[in-house]
């Protein structure tokens, strides 16, 4: 066990423990999107669980970092929120907001993190950028979101460690980036039987089961 | 010395000297005429086939016997397609733009009858009483030769070439040392990265070997992909050898029996020649199994990466040897910690590789004597844009940016002023002209706002417009975001997206400040090196070149007059010709028209802006005049047609 200091407040964790786990662990919030406990190797492409450690120069996302004996952590700095806001701004400003019609609303990852925040959903500093088409209906049980979706990544990994070979992946790059079923012709023979794993992680309600599916 | 010196390698090595020698001086002592041609990419694309060609036609008209040597490229682009000629009792001479014309008036004038053509000649290669040699330029002579040293000067499909210009006794040589003191040797050169970070070399190899016994693996990044960046595939190239080389002593310095040469496909000259290096290299024993008579076995293999500018980053270079979609990953671990498939892996650049054998050969002393105290050694740029003398230029680390662009590549052409300097491609920074006398190592010029960059440096004349500069930077970023990371894939769109109103007049007072805070948010929050340095272009051109930006906003004006949007053509009354009808021909979109004393007035409504007028206008009459903001240009009224 090592002994640190976050915000101030002592906490007692396993040694070489991932530094945002532990601070979950100890109800210390620190917004996180792609993060998932256990992975072997972290994404850290949200680039929200910033926090400032004592003798680093610049916040580091706290995903990528073990925690040392007497480390000094602070979560809310102006720096570390000024990346927060920043990259929740940016998630959003390709987001439809429109929290009535999605399933997510009320559980959704990026409502909690605004609040959190304190920012508006609407971010008037941003113009809105949206893709085309903004659904995706290929896959034979669910329907995909771009707008929606954040990226993060988590049910690519799901998807992978429930079988084999993942049904979702990455496609395109910059801007266009999307998750993608690959590839289109083999969509209808997709064996997902009522898994929906990925359903279940996904942090903002952009995969959703087709209604015929749903019992 | 160490008295469990392996002398077997010498030995081995011996005989394929000789092999090399013999075949150096049959062709070197045949009393004919030798001509060298550049046949590298850049030569190619110049017409150096055809010129290779025409020279091959007309020497076997006029049946002259002569020994045709292709070459790789020298590095002098401006002079494409070069041709040195080494006729018996003359010094080898240095032409250029050999065009097959000129190829075939050589082969005539010079190889029959003795006269070299003054008119067409750049230099002699050597000194002598007939033709001032190369080295009294300054192109030549203010450049220092180390990594680029035999380009253009061997033929870099033929390995005796390579061997028989000393290559390879530096793997000799470290064959005979133990792994420990070749690390050493390295680290004492001061040798840092040439991909663009400078990480110290010998550093990197001494985390590698001290990663134990394990299986290790070396890669040699070949994934050039900033615009206007071509050092390594001229390099690869003109002396792919002497890259392997380097490879293979890293490979042996650290334990490390499988390489990879990652080279992007759309080099497939490149490719072809590495591939051939290394077939040649295993043929001879130089490579594979019990390399010289050693235990030390390297097989090299080619990978070629397609075509995503982020594979150049190293952890996404991994990701897409192992066959997967090439994102980023967080470091550390580093790969020099866990890289190919969780082995201890190096990757150095190519110009880093090629740069151990000369290291190896004279010892680190001598590489700390190039250059400066913190960057040792040399730095190789290609060097294009608005320049006379465009090409690559190898120079010692501390020459100033002044030297290198006036001196070395001849300023800026057609009596333009200078205005910036990209350094660094994409990820770099633009240098106004107070930088000019800046040293170009890696401090000073992250110092200045730019980086060192992988060597790509362009040139920009008054004629550029800075907002249109930043904003094709940040579009090339934009498009290569792999995706993965919040601030590079959304915040580098936004960035782009203001740029792109800027250029069409239509920014706003705030968008000043909004580039600026998000440029640096994005270099504070992005994951890897491409999201970190996206901004650069921006914020370096924000700092120096704001008047340009503000005048973009404020008075919808493109002071260079590059943004078509912001800019208008008309036609001066005073100095238009009546009855000359050249602009009229040319005009695309038939905005010209003809006036009631027939001269000439342009549609505003219906110019596109190409500029072909302007081209098109006699000098003599000049009467077609570009304007920024539009609104200054005279309205001239159609005629009502009767």
């Amino acid at each position: 066990m090592v002994k640190l200091l976050v915000d101030n407040i002592e906490v007692e964790v396993d040694e070489g423990k991932n530094l945002l786990q532990a601070c979950l662990d100890n109800d210390i919030y620190i917004p996180n999107l792609c993060y998932i406990d256990g992975i072997n190797r972290v994404s850290a492409s949200c680039r929200l669980c910033f926090v400032d450690i004592e003798g680093v120069d610049q916040p580091v996302t706290s995903c990528t970092v073990r925690v040392e004996e007497g480390m000094v952590v602070k979560t809310d700095t102006p720096p570390v929120r000024r990346l927060q806001r920043t990259a929740l701004q940016l998630l959003l400003s390709v987001h439809v907001v429109d929290c009535g019609h999605c399933p997510a609303n009320k559980k959704c990852e990026l409502q909690r993190i605004a609040r959190f925040l304190k920012i508006g959903l609407k971010p008037k500093r941003l113009e809105q950028f949206l893709k085309e088409p903004g659904i995706d209906t290929d896959h034979p049980f669910l329907d995909y979101y771009p707008n929606r979706c954040v990226l993060c990544g988590r049910c690519v990994h799901v998807c992978r460690n429930s079988r084999e070979r993942s049904f979702l992946a990455f496609a395109r790059r910059g801007f266009d980036t999307i998750i993608s079923f690959y590839g289109e012709n083999e969509a209808p023979d997709l064996s997902c039987g009522d898994c929906f794993a990925c359903v279940e992680i996904c942090p903002v309600g952009a995969l959703v089961p087709k209604e015929k599916e749903v019992p | 010395m160490n008295p469990a010196k392996n002398e077997k390698p010498r030995k081995v090595f011996g005989s394929i000297c000789q092999e090399a020698e013999a075949r150096r001086n049959a062709f070197k002592e045949a009393p004919v005429p030798k001509i060298h041609i550049g046949m590298a990419t850049c030569g190619i694309a110049s017409g150096a086939l055809e010129t290779k060609k025409a020279f091959i036609e007309v020497l076997a008209e006029r049946n002259i016997d002569a020994r045709i040597h292709s070459v790789g490229c020298i590095g002098h682009c401006y002079a494409e397609p070069v041709v040195i000629i080494d006729n018996p009792g003359f010094p080898p001479i240095f032409y250029h733009q050999v065009t097959p014309g000129k190829a075939k008036m050589l082969v005539k004038s010079y190889l029959e009858k003795g006269d070299p053509l003054f008119e067409h000649v750049l230099g002699a290669m050597e000194e002598n009483d007939l033709i001032p040699p190369v080295s009294d330029f300054p192109r030549f002579n203010l450049e220092k030769r180390v990594v680029m040293e035999k380009c253009g000067l061997i033929d870099p499909e033929d390995i005796y070439d390579y061997i028989a210009e000393g290559g390879y006794s530096a793997l000799v040589k470290a064959l005979e040392l133990p792994p420990e003191e070749i690390v050493t040797e390295v680290k004492n050169s001061g040798l840092r990265g040439r991909g663009g970070a400078g990480f110290p070399t010998g550093k990197k190899w001494e985390f590698a070997l001290e990663a134990g016994k394990q299986d290790k693996i070396v890669i040699c990044n070949a994934d050039e992909g900033d615009p206007g960046a071509y050092m390594d595939r001229t390099i690869l190239e003109s002396n792919p050898h002497q890259v392997i080389e380097g490879m293979a002593i890293c490979a042996y310095a650290v334990g490390a029996r499988k390489a990879f040469f990652y080279v992007r496909a759309e080099y497939p000259l490149a490719v072809k020649i590495v591939s051939k290096a290394i077939q040649q290299a295993k043929e001879i024993g130089l490579l594979g199994k019990g390399i010289l008579g050693t235990q030390f076995d390297l097989e090299i293999e080619v990978f070629q990466g397609s075509g995503a500018f982020v594979c150049g980053e190293e952890t996404a270079l991994i990701q897409s040897i192992e066959g997967k979609r090439g994102m980023p990953q967080y470091r550390p671990p580093y790969p020099v910690q866990k890289g190919f498939m969780e082995q201890p892996t190096v990757i150095n650049n190519v110009k880093t590789f090629a740069s151990i054998p000369p290291i190896l050969g004279n010892g680190a002393v001598w590489y700390r004597g190039i250059g400066t105290e913190n960057s040792p050694g040399t730095a190789i740029f290609s060097v294009v844009g608005d320049v006379v003398h465009a090409g690559l230029v190898e120079i010692p680390m501390g020459v100033t940016l002044r030297t290198l662009i006036f001196d070395i590549c001849g300023g800026v052409p057609n009596k333009r002023e200078f205005k910036a300097v990209q350094i660094g491609g994409p990820s770099g920074g633009c240098l106004p002209p107070d930088f000019l006398d800046t040293p170009i190592d890696f401090d000073s010029l992250t110092g200045a706002g730019a980086m060192m960059g992988s060597g790509g440096m362009v040139v920009m004349d008054e004629d550029t417009c800075m907002v249109d500069v930043a904003r094709y930077f940040l579009d090339f970023t934009q498009k290569e975001s792999c995706g993965k990371c919040t601030f590079c894939r959304i915040g580098t769109r936004h960035l782009l997206n203001t740029l792109e109103r800027l250029t069409k007049g239509e920014g706003r007072e705030e968008d000043l400040e909004q580039l600026r805070v998000i440029g640096e948010d994005i270099k504070d929050g992005s994951l890897c090196g491409l999201g970190k340095t996206a901004p650069n272009p921006v914020i370096t051109s924000l700092m120096y070149f704001r008047g340009e930006y503000e005048a973009h906003i404020r008075e919808k004006r493109c002071p260079a007059g590059m943004c078509r949007p912001l800019t208008a053509y008309y036609i001066d009354l005073d100095r238009c010709a009546r009855g000359c009808d050249a602009c009229v021909g040319c005009c695309p979109v038939e905005a010209i028209f003809t006036t009631k004393n027939r001269k000439k007035g342009v549609d505003q409504s219906l110019c596109v802006k190409c500029g072909e007028c302007m081209v098109a206008c006699p000098t003599e009459y000049n009467a077609v005049i570009k304007v920024s903001p539009p609104d200054l240009a005279p309205v001239i009224e159609r005629p009502v047609d009767d």
